[in-house]
Formats: C-alpha cells, structure tokens, sequence
C-alpha cells in the first residue's frame, strides 16, 4: 500500500509531513503524506490561501487540495510567515501524485518565535497513526 | 464477487447499504480505461422487478412517464416515475421480454419506494415480484465492449448485433445471462444480468479475457466522472422529488399524450396556456476559474446573489476541464452565461456550455 513515511520529517495527524530545512532549524517545509496522496487518488488542484510573507497559524487552513473526488484543507503544522510557496503546483498538481516528500511539497515557512516541531509526531508514530485510521 | 473485488485492489465503501468499491486502480485511470479501451463495473446494487401478467403492460405504463405500449419483445425504454406532484420518484428503465413479462431496473437507493409503487400498482392487476437479491448485474463499457465479448463463446459473440437499448438472453462465457445494450458511461456497451450465484464467476473471466484488449475494473468514482462527462443525470443529485423532469431535461422520456399516467395532471398544469414559465433549469457548465464545483455547493450570479445549486462536478477527465452541473434560473440558462461558483466561501467563475461535454466518437 502506502510508501513508508520517510525517517527525519515530523508528522501531522491530518497527514501532511513537516521537514526542518538544515541551519538554525528556523525554516519548515510542509507537505502532504503518500497516505494523504493515496487516499485523495489524482490530485487535480492545489490553492494556497496565503503568499510569501503572510503569517501563517498551527492547525489553521492555508490552502486546499482536490482531487477528482473530493477537497480537503491543508493545515499549517506551525506557526510563522511563509517564505516559499511552491508556485509549480499551479499547474502541475500531479507533482503532488508523483512526489509527495519532494517536487510535490506546498510551502516553506520560517517558524514564529515559541513554535515547535516537538509536537508532531515522528514516522513511526504516524505509521501507527495510519494503521489506526486505515 | 466482492473477494473478486478486494483481490483487485479495489477500495470498498458502503453505498445504498452496499459495500461497493469506488476505485481500483484510481479514478482517472479508469475513466481513461472505459474510454480508450474497456471498463468492468459491478452494478449489482441496482434494484431489479419483474412484472408478469396480461396487464403488466399498462401496469407499468400507468408508473411510468414513457409509452410502454410502443416497446417491442426484447427493447428497453429509459423512462422515469413520478409523484403526484410530478416529481420524481426514480429514473428508470424498463425491458419488455416479452407481450407478458416485463423488467424494470431502478436505482438502489430507491429500491423499497419501487417496491412499493408498483407494488401498489399492482395489485389485483399483474404479479410483482423483487428480484433484486437474486440478480447481479456487471456492465461492460468502452469500445472494446463486444471484442470481449467476441471471445465468451459463439452466443456472446453474437451480441454484437443487438440494438442500442435492445436485449435478449445469451451465454457469456458459461453463463446463462440477459444481455441489454445500455450502459451509464456515454460509451458504448452492455448491461448483463445474471443470477448471483454466477456472478463472480462471469467477472473473472471478463476480466481475464478483457484484460490483454486493456479492460479494467472500474469503481463508483470512475462512473460518476464518466456519467458526468455524458450527463447522464445521477438520482439524488439532478434528479429527486423536488424537482420536475422538464426542468431536469428530461422532457424528452415524458409522454404527455399517453392516457394517463401518476403525475401528468401535474405536468399538465405546469405546460397550461397562462402558467407561469419554468423558473429554472438544469444546466451543464464549465469552471473557468481556479476550483472545482461540488454537490451542493451554491451558484450566484455576477452581482453575487445565491440564484442556483451545483447538483454534481468534478474534472472531466476526457474533456480536460472542470465541469458540472446545476440549476440555474431560466434567464441565465443560456449557454455562454456567466456566473460564480461559491467553492465554500470563495466565488469562481464558470460559464453555462453546451451538453453533454463529451460524445463519444462515431464508428
């Protein structure tokens, strides 16, 4: 079924994984799981409520996702101000199907003072988490 | 055939107290696959009745909307029945096998209301009876459709002769079946009903003979992209007891100069010199903005008032666009109006386009 969740991301229970990007730790990349992929199937549009420079709040909505049959929110697994969004996902959400923890990623943020990937969960608490809810 | 089904991979949910799998291999790829090649559908929860008798004939045409009175030995009508109100109870389609005994196929959501009416209907006047639980049904769809069929033996090989919504008895494989030539995918195909005791063996050898010619199996998702796409309405989302089959399109299955029929005084009055023009109408419309239109979701129009309802959309995998349908006030039911789509809170543009979006091609 689902690929494994790759060691070193932190995870969400609304699937989408978090990767802190090298250096100070201050800058987070966010995107969905081969679980959330595999669930949605073709993935037909990506929409970011937010841009470069907009504050973003852990467990709020940022954007949405659809696929052929149904859309679900993306959910900002931290707080902080976007400094990158993923503009290829315009058009070409397949990206998404194709390579969910690389050239599918959504959005970087740089993380707000207080806030922590510490909360999350690592890959294999998320496993369980799949394995619990599938 | 649900092992059949699960060993496929396919991804099961309940649906009208089925478990019913929605896709196998995804839902484009299927679509994809009925279109290009062939697709194997179980629609086995589509409810099955069996009207026998001397009067069957105006039993049914009595529930019905279509002329039954017209249909040869071994022809379906696809027809609808309606309330008093004239709206509608259920679509549907009805087979004459013979001058005495006739099928009726409706929807599986609406099978116990069936039962009912023509239960009702019935009574003291022809036998009924509920096949549903003995009956499977497994559509085969897609222009390779009668090429499988060509390799079930001689009988189903011959199928290919048969009419578009027409049917006869055939062995497919070993099976005995009734084969029909109708289908739900805008594609051509056939409808085959067989006992459940046979149906899982019929599936896999469809799909083991289909598969080198590229058929697939094809879940619930895939029919509802590719009914859409030849908008083919759905029940309970064109089509419920709210609404008309006039503003549903659906004019065209109404004979008004039949005797009588359940809901024709209402229709009636609705077509009287003097009353009141129809206030809306189902369209089909394309999204042109960034969003896709779902089940429910509100329509405004450009000044940003509610006018309408989307009644089912998605991407049209075939027709590469969004697309959908709705209910849109009669004045802005042209084709080429505009107007928004309110994708839970956020307004997208679409415009009213010609239906159906995708016809398949001729040959």
């Amino acid at each position: 079924m689902s690929k494994a969740a790759p060691a070193g991301l932190s995870y969400t229970k609304d699937h989408e994984w978090a990767r802190t990007d090298g250096g100070d730790g201050g800058s987070v990349t966010i995107g969905v799981t081969a679980f959330a992929v595999e669930q949605l199937g073709d993935i037909t549009l990506v929409n970011f409520d937010v841009k470069v420079g907009d504050a973003v709040e852990a467990g709020k909505t940022f954007g949405t996702i659809e696929s052929v049959k149904t859309l679900s929110d993306l959910f900002a697994p931290i707080s902080g101000t976007v400094t990158k969004v993923n503009d290829a996902l315009h058009d070409k959400p397949e990206l998404v199907n194709d390579d969910c923890y690389g050239a599918g990623w959504m959005v970087t943020i740089a993380k707000a003072a207080g806030s922590t990937t510490s909360e999350l969960l690592d890959e294999a608490a998320y496993e369980a988490h799949v394995k619990a809810s599938s | 055939m649900y092992d059949s089904h699960v060993q496929l991979g396919g991804r099961i949910v309940p649906f009208a107290g089925w478990e019913m799998p929605v896709q196998y291999t995804g839902i484009v790829d299927e679509h994809q696959a009925v279109r290009a090649a062939a697709g194997l559908f179980d629609a086995s929860h589509m409810g099955e009745l069996s009207l026998t008798g001397e009067y069957a004939r105006q039993v049914i045409d009595y529930v019905v909307t279509g002329d039954a009175s017209k249909l040869t030995d071994g022809q379906a009508l696809y027809t609808c029945a309606l309330n008093e109100d004239g709206k509608i109870l259920d679509d549907l389609i009805i087979y004459r096998a013979a001058e005495e005994r006739w099928l009726v196929v409706c929807n599986a959501s609406n099978r116990e209301k069936m039962v009912a009416v023509f239960s009702k209907a019935a009574a003291n006047h022809c036998e009924f009876s509920d096949k549903s639980d003995e009956t499977a049904l497994i559509a085969l769809q897609g222009p390779k459709a009668f090429a499988i069929l060509a390799q079930m033996g001689r009988d189903a090989a011959g199928l290919a002769e048969l009419k578009s919504f027409h049917f006869r008895d055939a062995v497919v494989g070993n099976v005995r079946a009734t084969v029909a030539r109708t289908g739900y995918t805008g594609e051509d195909g056939v409808e085959i009903f067989c006992a459940w005791s046979d149906a899982k063996a019929l599936w896999d050898q469809l799909i083991e003979v289909g598969r080198p010619l590229g058929l697939k199996p094809a879940g619930l998702g895939a029919r509802d992209t590719l009914r859409l796409e030849a908008r083919l309405s759905l029940y309970g989302n064109e089509i419920d007891e709210t609404t008309n089959p006039f503003e549903a399109g659906l004019s065209w299955i109404v004979k008004m100069d039949k005797d009588t029929f359940v809901g024709k005084p209402a229709l009636e009055a609705i077509r009287a010199p003097g009353a009141r023009p129809a206030e809306r109408k189902l369209i089909g419309f394309e999204v042109t903005g960034r969003g896709v239109a779902r089940h429910g979701y509100p329509l405004k129009n450009l000044e940003g008032q509610v006018v309408g309802v989307c009644t089912s959309g998605s991407p049209g995998p075939t027709v590469g666009k969004t697309i959908g349908l709705g209910y849109l006030p009669t004045q802005l039911s042209e084709v080429g109006s505009r107007f928004l789509v309110d994708c839970r809170g956020k307004d997208v543009e679409a415009v009213v386009v010609k239906t159906p979006f995708y016809r398949r091609p001729k040959g």
